[in-house]
């Protein structure tokens, strides 16, 4: 369980963008999250209500992404989605490959931002 | 308030962790010394494996020395300085895993000059440590006979950040009825082509090839 830290290290991430955008208030965050990131989308989610309090993402809601794994098949020359699951497999040829080009992503891609206009 | 729009950031969450990993990485390099992460499930062997590996290694002339990473108490810190070693223990408290940070915090003071390979004994933790670079050379993951041919498949993340498998225990492969061939499989099957070592911190079985991989490793700069 170290979603904390990682909803932590997100908040952080947020709030240092959104602050430099001049923002005073953030809307909704969207993260990518990779099936091989170690990241447990659920978890991140609770993790997240419970650390936002008392920051600007507080009530600010969370758009997880989730990208399956992505191989690239060398017998194929093709670049293939794992099927649900994490056996390395090409889902053609069913040959085992393990260039990953997708899947251990943790990403902060996006934040929706307002901003107070002054009188 | 204005209307809402969207700012672009595509940046790793862990971004601060990954920078002070590499500014880690580049102290290694520039030090000339070989840092190894050794990973686990709790109970799989990392401490009496680095026991061992400290000990031969140092009779052998190399110069090593070892950080631990537990909750809590200095026990493996105790067991590890037994071999002559410096060894420092790093206690996360609650934290699940070691981070950059904490490396950084443990090696104030250390000349890594001196040393030929430093390992990291992280958390005993399958789940979480796999998504803290802390800017090792290489990360190993252990993987004792006694847990189940099936770990590998269960725990997938852990065994696809890691350069390299260590089979630890295999002197009790037969009491446990372990299959290796099985094991070896789903290692494949999770993370294909990764390199497997077979050892045995007792009996000194298969101690032999995971040092001499890990002397491949160091610098040449430091065994001329």
């Amino acid at each position: 369980m170290h979603e904390l830290s990682v909803a932590l290290s997100l908040i952080e991430l947020a709030e240092a963008e959104a602050k430099q955008a001049g923002a005073t208030h953030i809307e909704s965050v969207r993260v990518r999250v990779g099936a091989l990131s170690g990241v447990v989308p659920e978890a991140l989610q609770f993790a997240f209500e419970a650390a936002s309090e008392g920051t600007m993402l507080e009530g600010a809601k969370l758009e997880i992404e989730e990208l399956p794994i992505r191989i690239f098949c060398p017998h194929c020359h093709a670049e293939r989605e794992v099927p649900a699951g994490f056996i390395l497999r090409c889902p053609v040829c069913n040959e085992f490959c393990g260039d990953i080009r997708q899947g251990k992503e943790l990403e902060l891609a996006s934040l929706t931002l307002l901003t107070e206009e002054r009188p | 308030m204005n209307t809402p729009r969207i700012l672009e950031v595509r940046k790793g969450i862990l971004k601060k962790n990954d920078q002070l990993a590499r500014g880690l990485r580049q102290r290694f390099r520039e030090a000339g010394v070989f840092v190894v992460n050794l990973v686990s499930s709790p109970g799989a062997g990392k401490t009496s494996l680095l026991q061992k590996s400290l000990l031969v290694l140092r009779e052998q002339g190399y110069h090593v020395a070892a950080l631990v990473g537990d909750l809590a108490t200095e026990n493996d810190a105790r067991r590890l300085a037994q071999s002559g070693a410096p060894v420092r223990q790093i206690s996360t408290g609650t934290t699940c895993h070691l981070e950059a940070e904490m490396i950084g915090r443990a090696l104030k003071g250390w000349s890594l000059e001196t040393l030929d390979l430093l390992f990291i004994e992280n958390v005993g933790n399958l789940v979480c440590p796999a998504s803290y670079d802390l800017g090792e050379n290489l990360r190993a993951v252990l993987f004792s006979v006694t847990e189940g041919e099936d770990k590998p498949l269960k725990y997938p993340t852990i065994f696809n950040s890691a350069d390299v498998a260590v089979l630890t225990k295999m002197d009790l492969a037969d009491v446990a009825g372990f299959n290796r061939r099985l094991a070896l499989e789903n290692i494949q099957k999770v993370r294909p082509g990764m390199t497997v070592l077979e050892t045995s911190a007792r009996g000194e079985q298969g101690l032999t090839a995971w040092l001499a991989f890990l002397q491949k490793q160091i610098p040449v700069s430091k065994t001329s």
